[in-house]
């Protein structure tokens, strides 16, 4: 019995050293080797999606210049501490890690690669070798906001947060803005899904939301689910991440494109000509990435399914914000209790947006934790 | 047609062919599986199965993956070899670590080493608190436990979800859902090896389970609490004619898996997280149910199982990065393995008869 | 109000069905925990059959059929290989988990068209009620037939008895001349398939996606069920309109600001899942006919 599992054994062996040498000897020339963790799977739509048009830009841009490996499904925690520590040692020279949850694994495996460079993808925390990078997702946030108070008949919209953290919160601040700057008689309700991406729980808080008599709805969770139960009970809606009118041809009016490409050819372009920097600043916001609409970082789908009049006002807020004119979070600033948050003359600064535990004028309830 | 005849005694040559033939039966479906959904078989194979070994540090990251899981199966093992069905272990894993966390985010600047000994003994509390509430809904009201404490395990993820964004969340993680980082006093050390450095995550942690082996396999073979444990389970008419306490032996048995799960999640937190966040079990707590089978509720089985499932958990990792395969296959695999060591553990007691169509 | 009653009675019927299939299961004297693997492989081929055949319906049938094929490996080892029960049902789960993940990596993204509604001539019409009961979709009127039907074959037809007297006492209903092994294949086939059709209905109706473990717990709740409704069909429809409500409720209560933490309003039907087992379990330990008596028994057949 012995031998024969030895016998087995060496067996395995044998072929495993082959297959082995068949993968190291598969790259020659001398690309830059680039990296990327994805959360999920890309699929078609939303987060990831983003993060893999991104990467499908890098590649187009670079062509055979570039080697890049890809880890889907990463979760957050210690199995991405191996995954990007596998990246690593596999010769990458840069590695974008795209998700938050990504953030200590990140910099816990950057100590170990002082001379990789590391990118992680919506994090606060940089170090030598590590970078970060965020998109500005409320300024889409706003024209949308702008859209829902020109569109709404009921007067109430229904937002989805997937969970009640900064980033989300100053998105539904960044709405209500939009949304009071054209009808003050408009309010928000919030459902927390607790998840990013839940299909079943995400249409089940478009129903609710719908049966409670809102006739827009806005999303910060990723899957489709709740503009195609806008489209089937004739509500309207915002695309996530991507354009996501395929799923919701009647339903969406514009969707907020996340564009990752332009930033990730940058910082690659900066690696191979050696000027790669993590921008530490003073501020601990100045050192990140942060764009938005100028940056084209973030990107607006066309106008649809809204009377021209609408198109022409979001097409305003559009211009606004890109020229600077439009300033979302400018005093005076009041929450949605009546406390004053800023004067007039005054605007929220970076660090006060990261900050915000609070909703504004506009939306209902209070946030939760 | 085929039949069953019992064997008069337990056959000792199938305890040792079944759990072999088991694996290579569950390679083999695994390849159908993998050439029927259109994946190199050999490739898959040696990715999931292999390239865990190819490395010294890939080999010291199988022992980090496996230690939660052998810590928690080896107290399902007790609960098991009861007929305690204690299926929220990933509850109570999540429940002792948030225990023990809480607790050290209270001393934000203690140093020694010597704190991660109350961690656990807290962690040991939280998760033994948590499988107490099945443990006397069982006793007390005859509830089934299956059920009670699986739907414990979604009460705890939400629980500590809601803790890390509220109450526990470091005001300056800008709203993200982390707690502070834990103190220095509360997080294991990876191991050194001098002339080498670390290999992968290799932690003293791993001590744990050579201490923790030795002592369940005295315990359920030599003691007499063991040895009840085992009557209860394979024969309950018998305790309950011998007078065994059945009441105190569930509630001991739920209390001790429940108190190992939490420990577990202490070590694998305080080893590789270093602070709370809403995820931090992964899962552990189900898998180990497997693990605990595939050990066949024996300790030094279960060092094995744990070993095999972590190598094919990073292996799919492995799969993933180099074909792009979801690495969900593990499931299959840890499935199909159990299915085949469950019909060997039958093939112990029974002798197969091939009866010819009448 | 009607639109959150639909919503409701929505999210009941996956519950419902798969319940009402383990409920035969269960009384033949199986326990399947792998329900939830079940439900998903039935959403993942009911998924499958639409984006090939293009039409609704064959993913019922497809969904039921994948329902059974699970439930056809959880038989082969549990009846005929006499495995333990509950380690098999969950490594069905486990496994289940992983093939359809596996299955449904294509599918990933791809979206098809949801099953019509069937509006029952002039009974839609009647004011609340037309609305919400008779205009549904297949499955609806299919799960509350199963329920009407199965109620009859328990209580009044001769392989109703059969089947519960295998659950009831497996060696007395063999000496008797049952064929126990081929009673529980057939009632571990049916609970597959109500499980699989179960499971359809979410990609079908609810949200027209495939995502990797989307039934999200729900096979787990329809086991908590079967305990709840105490093996009494038409309890189960109660049953699953309650969890129905409570998990629509805390959305519900999220959008109108009521002042409690989601995540406390989320454990709700879990909790109240523990509630009701630990208040009906008083009655189950006094009355020993309600739960089959070889639930969980592997049965040995001497031939």
């Amino acid at each position: 019995m012995l031998k024969f599992c030895m016998r087995i054994f060496s067996l395995f062996a044998l072929s495993a050293s082959v297959l082995f040498f068949m993968f190291n000897s598969a790259f020659a020339g001398n690309p830059t080797k680039v990296g990327f963790v994805y959360l999920t799977t890309p699929g078609d739509h939303g987060w990831t999606y983003a993060h893999e048009l991104g990467k499908q830009m890098v590649e187009k841009r670079f062509g055979s210049d570039v080697k890049v490996s890809v880890v889907e499904n990463v979760p957050e925690g210690p199995d991405a501490t191996r995954v990007i520590r596998e990246l690593a040692k596999q010769g990458n020279e840069i590695i974008f890690t795209t998700s938050f949850g990504y953030m200590e694994p990140t910099l816990k495996v950057a100590k170990e690669f002082p001379n990789v460079k590391f990118e992680h993808i919506t994090g606060y925390k940089r170090s030598k070798n590590v970078a970060t990078g965020n998109i500005r997702f409320y300024e889409g946030r706003y024209i949308q906001g702008v859209v829902a108070g020109l569109m709404t008949k009921t007067n109430k919209i229904g937002y989805i947060g997937a969970y009640p953290i900064a980033e989300v919160i100053m998105g539904i601040n960044s709405f209500a803005q939009g949304l009071r700057s054209v009808n003050k008689d408009a309010s928000i309700s919030v459902i927390w899904a607790n998840t990013w991406y839940d299909p079943v729980k995400e249409a089940d808080a478009a129903k609710v939301h719908i049966a409670e008599g809102a006739d827009i709805l806005a999303q910060h969770t990723d899957s489709p689910a709740m503009l195609q139960i806008a489209e089937k009970k004739g509500a309207l809606g915002f695309g996530q991440s991507t354009d996501m009118s395929a799923f919701a041809p009647k339903a969406q009016l514009f969707a907020s494109i996340n564009n990752w490409g332009p930033y990730y050819i940058r910082k690659i372009e900066e690696l191979k000509t050696g000027k790669w920097n993590t921008g530490d600043g003073p501020d601990h916001w100045a050192g990140n990435d942060w764009g938005g609409i100028k940056a084209e970082m973030l990107l607006i789908s066309k106008f649809q399914n809204m009377p021209d009049s609408v198109a022409k006002k979001a097409q305003e807020a559009l211009d606004g914000i890109k020229s600077g004119k439009i300033n979302i979070f400018a005093g005076p600033l009041v929450d949605n209790t009546g406390k004053e948050i800023i004067p007039a003359g005054k605007s929220l600064d970076d660090g006060a947006l990261w900050g915000m535990n609070y909703y504004l004028k506009g939306v209902n309830g209070k946030v939760p934790g | 047609m085929i039949t069953f005849v019992p064997r008069d005694k337990v056959s000792k040559n199938w305890t040792i062919i079944g759990p072999i033939l088991s694996i290579f039966l569950t390679v083999f479906f695994g390849l159908l599986i993998f050439t029927f959904l259109g994946y190199n078989p050999l490739e898959t194979l040696y990715q999931v199965f292999l390239s865990p070994f190819s490395r010294i540090d890939r080999i010291s990251d199988i022992f980090v993956k496996a230690c939660p899981l052998v810590i928690v199966g080896i107290g399902l093992m007790l609960c098991f070899r009861a007929n305690v069905w204690n299926i929220g272990a990933e509850g109570q894993f999540i429940m002792g670590t948030l225990l023990a966390g809480s607790f050290a985010l209270l001393f934000p600047s203690v140093e020694t080493k010597f704190f991660i000994f109350i961690m656990m003994v807290i962690g040991f509390i939280g998760g033994a608190l948590w499988a107490f509430i099945p443990a006397i809904l069982k006793t007390k009201l005859n509830v089934n436990e299956i059920l009670v404490s699986l739907m414990l395990v979604y009460v705890a993820m939400l629980f500590i979800d809601f803790i890390v964004r509220g109450p526990l969340r470091d005001p300056m993680s800008f709203g993200f859902p982390l707690s502070k980082p834990y103190p220095d006093g509360a997080i294991i050390n990876k191991i050194p090896f001098p002339g080498i450095g670390y290999l992968g995550q290799l932690h003293y942690g791993i001590l744990l389970i050579l201490l923790l082996i030795p002592i369940s396999w005295l315990f359920v073979n030599k003691t007499l609490s063991g040895f009840k444990i085992n009557v209860l389970g394979s024969a309950p008419k018998a305790a309950k004619f011998a007078g065994f306490k059945q009441n105190t032996i569930t509630i001991t048995v739920l209390l001790i898996s429940g108190g190992l799960a939490g420990v577990a999640g202490v070590i694998e937190v305080s080893a590789n997280i270093g602070q709370l966040q809403p995820e931090v079990s992964f899962g552990y707590g189900f898998t180990a149910i497997i693990v605990a089978f595939l050990g066949r509720l024996n300790p030094i089985g279960i060092l094995f199982a744990g070993i095999i499932i972590a190598t094919v958990k990073l292996g799919a990792d492995n799969a993933q990065m180099s074909m792009g395969i979801p690495k969900v296959v593990t499931g299959l695999f840890e499935g199909i393995l159990l299915f085949f060591l469950l019909t060997g553990e039958t093939l112990q007691k029974y002798k197969i008869k091939w009866l010819k169509d009448t | 109000m009607d639109a959150l009653m639909l919503t409701i009675i929505a999210t009941s019927i996956p519950l419902l069905l798969a319940a009402t299939g383990e409920l035969i299961t269960e009384k033949s004297g199986v326990l399947n925990l792998g329900v939830e693997g079940m439900m998903l492989s039935g959403a993942v081929g009911a998924l499958g059959a639409v984006l090939w055949l293009e039409n609704p319906y064959f993913g019922i049938i497809a969904g039921g059929l994948c329902g059974v094929l699970m439930a056809s490996i959880f038989s082969i080892f549990t009846i005929n290989f006499m495995t333990n029960q509950v380690a098999t049902g969950l490594g069905l789960t486990i496994f289940a988990t992983g093939l359809t993940g596996l299955a449904g990596a294509p599918l990933v993204g791809k979206t098809v068209p949801s099953l019509p509604k069937i509006e029952i001539f002039l009974l839609s019409d009647i004011p609340f009620i037309g609305e919400i009961l008779f205009k549904q979709d297949f499955i609806a009127y299919l799960s509350v037939a199963i329920i009407i039907l199965i109620t009859y074959f328990l209580k009044y037809s001769k392989s109703g008895i059969v089947l519960r007297a295998v659950g009831d006492d497996h060696q007395s209903a063999h000496s008797v001349g049952y064929p126990v092994k081929k009673i529980r294949w057939y009632a571990a086939c049916f609970g597959g398939m109500c499980a699989g059709i179960g499971g359809a209905y979410i990609p079908l109706v609810l949200t027209p996606h495939w995502s990797e473990g989307m039934t999200a717990g729900r096979g787990w709740i329809a086991l908590a069920l079967v305990v709840f409704a105490s093996w009494i069909p038409w309890r189960i429809i109660v049953g699953a309109l309650i969890f129905g409500g409570i998990t629509i409720a805390q959305l519900v209560g999220q959008a109108r600001g009521w002042p409690i933490p989601s995540q406390i309003l989320s454990m709700m039907p879990y909790l109240a899942t523990i509630v009701a087992l630990t208040m009906i379990s008083g009655r189950i330990s006094k009355s020993n006919s309600v739960v089959p008596a070889s639930l969980g028994k592997p049965f040995f057949d001497t031939q």
